[in-house]
């Protein structure tokens, strides 16, 4: 009778400890996951501020001053601009 | 053992023990009627009182959705910014310190010390939406009851370009003006709260529940193509400017959609800057302004004419001697003209020849008809203060009214509303309705007018841009335009304003299979020039060429170069 009694003694203490590590570890875990939420948060805050800045740096008046003033382009002369046109595939039995 | 050693029994009196008994029994009932106490009626008391021992009611913040352009372009984004804000009470700071935070806050020192000496507040803010760097400076400082609240600032890389269309927010993050305003229900997020339990160095160890979940506002994209907007912004600019005009707008429709590729407006202001905006700046004179269009309208009246069967293209209307007398108010053309076919009508922009055509009709027809055009109604773009414009009922029109009502004048009409109803022209009879987030599809209009009738009227507009036209500057290399000037005297005092006037030019292209229609309006252009031929004709011109271009609508004309018109191979409209 004592034996068992000694022996379920042990397995609960067992139980106990592994218990409080678990939690323990759980905890850890989950401070662990606010951490890379917090992450994620500031990522998405630094993808909107780039966001910001790209459309900042490739403002079209911009581009349009830059391409003008510093690589001195223009756009083309209509004149000397060739448009293609699609052309629908021939087959053979259109074919002369 | 011995029997001497044995102890000696004594007898207690029986009453000793049930005492004891007793004593002890009373003492474990007072601690069950203290627990079931507890345990019953103070549970929730109690409860409350442990949880606030360690959980945490946090908050989940939600972002505003962001605005897009129909390329993806952002044209509105929401970034954090920090708040400083004291509790008076709480305030602890040395002399140096607060002229530390005098700088970074940009504050003089004795301004914030009234802030924080002032007890009857719980909390005051010292500063909102400071950048993050300035943000951690201040929290360096380690001055004690300051705090800071994390808020969200709105920024418009656009700028001025975009402002009348995407509007802006307050400073809590709400719209006031714009797409800002109109979408608000779909930009907002919700912010959340959840509890949790924190452990001794504020660390978040468990999740207990989530009371509410954030929800982040939803992005929306715009039918606005930036490109298109940038350019027709330069060009009303530069438009506004060289005429000294008040003020000027530009709206760009794609035909086969509905949708809004461009809306300017001049002047202008910057969004992403609170402080300097005044009334002028701010209005959205493209749907929220109305004014009497004048010689645009003309191509309806015609087309009317067309419909009924009253006229064909070359019936011919006798127009001298170029006035024409109704009742005691006479009508007048700027160049007097002999009789001209109904085409020509509309190319010479005669206000004589239009008044004939219009007193042939009932004027039921002709409300009727601009009233299916759209005007007088809200045109439902999706902006907010949007104008419904000034359509009298038809029978309270007397003849002279009907007359000039024909040529523009005696209602008023949105530059908005102008452009849609030229999509009637410019899709075979059928009015588009209009959409300010992308579609992406085509659009299924509301025939109001025969497809023959349109092309008829098509043809007409064509050879008003012609030289003989009064805007052969609304040419394109490239591509066959097709539009009406319009110019028309500013209403002031309850009479017309003499040298005041309103410059319009309403088009399309390319006419083989129209892709846009673009209004152009000048307020007031004061530079010497005011016929809508001279003044809005070369912005459309401007505009059409690289939005046709960006578009890559295929070419239906010779590229060869427009020739400006000389002295005289223009016409000039009197309205």
């Amino acid at each position: 009778m004592a034996k068992l009694n000694l022996l379920l003694l042990l397995v609960l203490v067992v139980c106990a400890l592994g218990l409080v590590t678990s939690q323990h570890k759980s905890r850890k875990l989950f401070s662990e996951l606010e951490r890379e939420q917090e992450r994620t948060r500031q990522l998405e805050i630094e993808y909107g501020q780039l966001q910001l800045e790209a459309s900042t740096w490739g403002l079209h008046s911009r581009i349009e001053r830059i391409a003008g003033a510093t690589l001195g382009m223009r756009a083309p002369d209509p004149r000397r601009v060739r448009t293609v046109q699609k052309l629908e595939p021939v087959t053979d039995k259109e074919a002369p | 053992m011995s029997a001497a050693s044995l102890p000696i029994p004594v007898r207690l009196p029986v009453w000793r023990a049930r005492v004891v008994l007793l004593a002890l029994l009373a003492a474990f009932g007072v601690l069950v009627a203290r627990s079931a106490w507890l345990q019953s009626v103070q549970t929730g008391f109690l409860r409350e009182k442990g949880e606030a021992r360690y959980s945490r009611v946090l908050k989940v913040p939600a972002t505003r959705g962001r605005i897009l352009d129909r390329h993806g372009d952002v044209l509105a984004v929401s970034t954090p910014v920090q708040s400083v804000l004291a509790i008076p009470g709480d305030v602890r700071a040395t002399p140096a310190q607060l002229k530390a935070l005098g700088g970074l806050l940009a504050m003089e020192p004795r301004e914030i010390e009234r802030l924080v000496g002032d007890d009857s507040r719980g909390f005051v803010y010292l500063k909102r939406q400071l950048p993050p760097e300035t943000a951690q400076r201040v929290a360096a400082l380690g001055i004690a009851g300051l705090h800071q609240e994390r808020e969200y600032r709105r920024y418009y890389p656009g700028g001025e370009t975009m402002a009348h269309v995407i509007g802006f927010t307050g400073v809590d993050d709400a719209g006031l003006e714009g797409i800002e305003l109109a979408q608000q229900a779909q930009l907002a997020g919700a912010q959340g709260s959840r509890r949790v339990i924190k452990d001794r160095l504020g660390r978040v160890v468990e999740d207990i529940e989530s009371i509410r979940a954030a929800r982040d506002g939803r992005d929306i994209t715009l039918a606005l193509d930036a490109k298109v907007q940038s350019l027709a912004f330069g060009a009303l600019k530069a438009a506004v400017e060289a005429h000294r005009a008040r003020a000027g707008a530009i709206v760009a429709i794609d035909v086969r959609t509905g949708e809004v590729l461009a809306l300017v407006n001049f002047p202008t202001y910057n969004p992403n800057n609170r402080a300097r905006r005044s009334g002028e700046q701010l209005r959205n004179r493209v749907v929220t302004d109305t004014f009497e269009p004048g010689s645009t309208l003309k191509p309806f009246t015609a087309a009317l004419a067309l419909e009924l069967g009253k006229a064909t293209p070359q019936t011919m209307v006798q127009t001298a001697p170029g006035s024409m007398t109704i009742a005691s108010y006479t009508i007048r053309d700027a160049h007097p003209a002999g009789a001209l076919s109904v085409a020509q009508v509309i190319q010479k922009s005669s206000n004589v020849g239009t008044a004939r055509l219009a007193l042939q009709m009932p004027r039921e027809e002709m409300h009727a008809l601009f009233r299916r055009v759209g005007f007088g109604a809200l045109p439902w773009a999706g902006f907010p203060g949007e104008a419904a414009g000034r359509l009298r009922e038809a029978k309270t029109w007397r003849p002279v009214e009907q007359a000039t009502m024909s040529y523009g004048y005696g209602l008023s009409v949105s530059l908005m509303q102008l452009a849609r109803a030229y999509t009637v022209f410019a899709r075979d009879g059928e009015l588009v309705p209009l959409s300010l987030t992308r579609t992406g599809m085509p659009a299924a209009g509301r025939q109001v007018l025969s497809a023959q009738t349109a092309r008829a009227v098509r043809q007409m507009l064509e050879s008003a841009v012609q030289p003989g036209g009064t805007a052969p500057r609304a040419r394109v290399m490239g591509w066959r335009v097709a539009g009406k000037t319009g110019t028309s005297h500013k209403q002031e005092n309850g009479g017309y304003a003499p040298n005041k006037y309103i410059a319009s030019f309403v088009g399309f292209a390319p006419v083989s299979d129209p892709r846009l229609v673009i209004a152009v309006m000048l307020d007031e252009p004061a530079a010497g020039q005011h016929y809508g031929g001279q003044v809005a004709a070369p912005v459309f011109s401007q505009v059409m060429q690289g939005a046709l271009r960006l578009l890559g609508a295929p070419h239906d004309a010779p590229l060869v170069p427009v020739e400006l018109p000389g002295e005289g191979d223009e016409a000039r409209e009197s309205t």
